[in-house]
């Protein structure tokens, strides 16, 4: 997200502008007081939303992992840090976070590199490139839920993708009931239904590259791949980095598709830590805990970010 | 890479365009095609790809099963609300951020942009139970309020907030010369100019609102106020085992009437969402 723009609030100039002439000038009631209170006004539904449903639920994030709460029980009790100890005892947590690793790592490598992909073949002159564009994207606008129902229908034992692997003389595994290509349907999945968003915006950098670059290069005697590595590559870094930052912090939040394709399964070989917590928290009812894994998610994110920020600023450092 | 192709090298593209597109375009045309088989035929081998009798039954049945149009109604008029809601909100927001001078802007503007960096399944617990204790679990209240005023709508702030930066100001300085009021700036100078940012904050805020999922199991427990994308899975036989063609007939009626608006306004929604920078 452009967050990371480096003018955060405003332009300085701006400042002396009401202020100079200052023809409304009323007695007590100026310019400057009028803008005071209309500029709180304005923000004041959107500042008061993010009080309510943002600070402070993450503030009580932090305070209910310190509970015990059962909602059956009718039980909520101060532990101290009772579920941070339960967390690191967990057995189960390893696994989440080995397959949210495995998750997050597969998808947002698989989704770069299939909507560069992509973008390089729209980008070539060619008729029609906006018909294929526009069904490339298309799965972004199809419901989350019906796009997996329809790919748990493709992926059953009997279902669709078997059936034409059969066509072709291939014997297709369950994919669904094995733990590694369960894995890797759910990643597909997610893929082919999202890829469209970053391929328009690789598109939309690669369009910016002057051509002349690569009449030079080709003069030079640059073959595709060195053209590819050495020009594009570099010269859409920051396109780069900004949809694996996307993409990385959504591969964490994805929910939907595995709840309806997966359930976490087979066994735990699905359960990623955002499913992990809704199992927890509204299926075993419990919240304390469900609230401590809240909290782990909470620092992944934030550490993943603050790294990638970080990145950022060497990256603007290198353009300039 | 612009330069003149061959025609050797051009059915080569073509083709391995075709090639990558089928997982893109194969699967919405299976599903309205199973849907409308006989229940026999969905799993034949080898599969058919045009269906060679039509029957309507399994969309009835979703009719029989479940009050799908209730449930339907209730997705388009949550998802009506909290677009118009969030185009108030962040406009305001988005203008008073990047246009009027006053003090704490910045640090309110921080404030407000924790939001874009909290997911919202961070805060899911916290905020069923503030719902639980105001007594709106099992209505539509948590998934009207939450994304008009909380984090989804910090991302449509921003969006307005960046689009208000880029217009020029003198046409506002000009008006206020005039003796326009602040709102009347707003309302009758800058917003008719936003056109575009609102066109995109809409397109992006009605599919998250119509895709949300999380949020209304968590809530919702009654099927008469259930939204589509859970109404869906709940087509299942007495086993548990969905039921493909009546779950393929709802995510047909579920998903087509999207698909025919992108279609029609395809330049819209791609530029819409990929300024955006919608995540992933």
């Amino acid at each position: 997200m452009s967050v990371l723009t480096r003018d955060t609030v405003g332009r300085a100039g701006d400042r002396s502008a009401p202020g100079g002439a200052a023809p409304h000038r009323r007695g007590w009631w100026t310019t400057r007081r009028r803008d005071q209170l209309a500029g709180l006004l304005f923000v004041a539904p959107q500042l008061a939303g993010s009080v309510l449903f943002v600070l402070i639920p993450l503030g009580l994030v932090f305070w209910y992992s310190l509970h015990e709460w059962n909602v059956l029980a009718g039980t909520f009790e101060f532990v101290g840090p009772g579920n941070y100890q339960a967390m690191a005892d967990d057995p189960n947590l390893p696994s989440v976070l080995r397959v949210t690793a495995l998750f997050s790592i597969g998808l947002v490598a698989f989704n770069l590199s299939l909507a560069l992909l992509l973008a390089v073949l729209l980008n070539q002159r060619l008729r029609g490139t906006v018909v294929f564009r526009t069904l490339f994207f298309s799965p972004v606008v199809v419901s989350l839920v019906a796009w997996t129902i329809v790919w748990g229908f493709l992926l059953q034992d009997n279902g669709g993708v078997n059936g034409a692997l059969g066509v072709a003389g291939v014997d297709g595994p369950n994919w669904l009931r094995g733990d590694w290509t369960a894995l890797l349907s759910v990643i597909v999945v997610q893929v082919v239904k999202n890829v469209g968003l970053n391929m328009v915006l690789f598109l939309a950098a690669l369009q910016g590259v002057p051509a002349e670059l690569y009449e030079a290069a080709r003069v030079e005697g640059a073959n595709a791949w060195t053209r590819f590595r050495r020009i594009t590559v570099p010269l859409i870094s920051p396109t780069i980095l900004l949809t694996s930052i996307i993409t990385v912090v959504g591969s964490l939040q994805v929910f939907a598709q595995i709840a309806v394709l997966t359930q976490g399964g087979p066994g735990t070989s699905t359960t990623v830590l955002v499913y992990y917590l809704y199992q927890r928290a509204f299926q075993f009812h419990q919240f304390g805990y469900g609230a401590t894994l809240s909290v782990l998610l909470f620092l992944i994110v934030l550490v993943l970010t603050v790294v990638q920020w970080r990145m950022r600023r060497k990256w603007v450092f290198h353009e300039q | 890479m612009n330069s003149r192709l061959s025609v050797r090298a051009k059915v080569a593209l073509y083709g391995a365009l075709c090639l990558l597109a089928l997982p893109f375009v194969f699967p919405t045309w299976w599903m309205v095609t199973s849907s409308v088989k006989p229940v026999g035929d969905i799993f034949a081998f080898p599969p058919s790809l045009i269906p060679t009798e039509a029957s309507l039954s399994a969309y009835r049945r979703v009719f029989e099963l479940q009050p799908f149009a209730q449930q339907y109604f209730n997705s388009g008029y949550i998802a009506a609300v909290v677009t118009i809601g969030t185009l108030a909100v962040s406009s305001l927001a988005g203008y008073a951020f990047a246009r009027i001078r006053f003090r704490g802007q910045q640090v309110l503007f921080v404030v407000v942009l924790v939001g874009l960096l909290i997911p919202s399944e961070v805060t899911i617990v916290p905020l069923f139970r503030m719902f639980n204790s105001w007594g709106m679990v099992d209505t539509h209240w948590p998934l009207i309020l939450v994304p008009i005023l909380g984090a989804p709508s910090v991302l449509a702030t921003f969006i307005m907030r960046q689009f208000f930066i880029t217009l020029p100001a003198e046409l506002e300085e000009a008006a206020r010369v005039d003796g326009l009021g602040r709102f009347a700036t707003f309302w009758r100078i800058a917003l008719p100019l936003a056109r575009p940012a609102l066109g995109a904050v809409a397109i992006f805020t009605f599919l998250h609102s119509w895709n949300l999922y999380l949020e209304p199991i968590v809530f919702l427990s009654t099927p008469e106020k259930f939204t589509l994308p859970q109404a869906l899975t709940q087509f299942v036989d007495a086993y548990g085992g969905p039921m493909w063609d009546v779950q393929l007939s709802a995510a047909s009626m579920t998903a087509i009437p999207i698909l025919v608006i992108f279609v029609i306004a395809q330049r819209q929604f791609i530029e819409g969402l990929a300024h955006t920078g919608l995540k992933g």
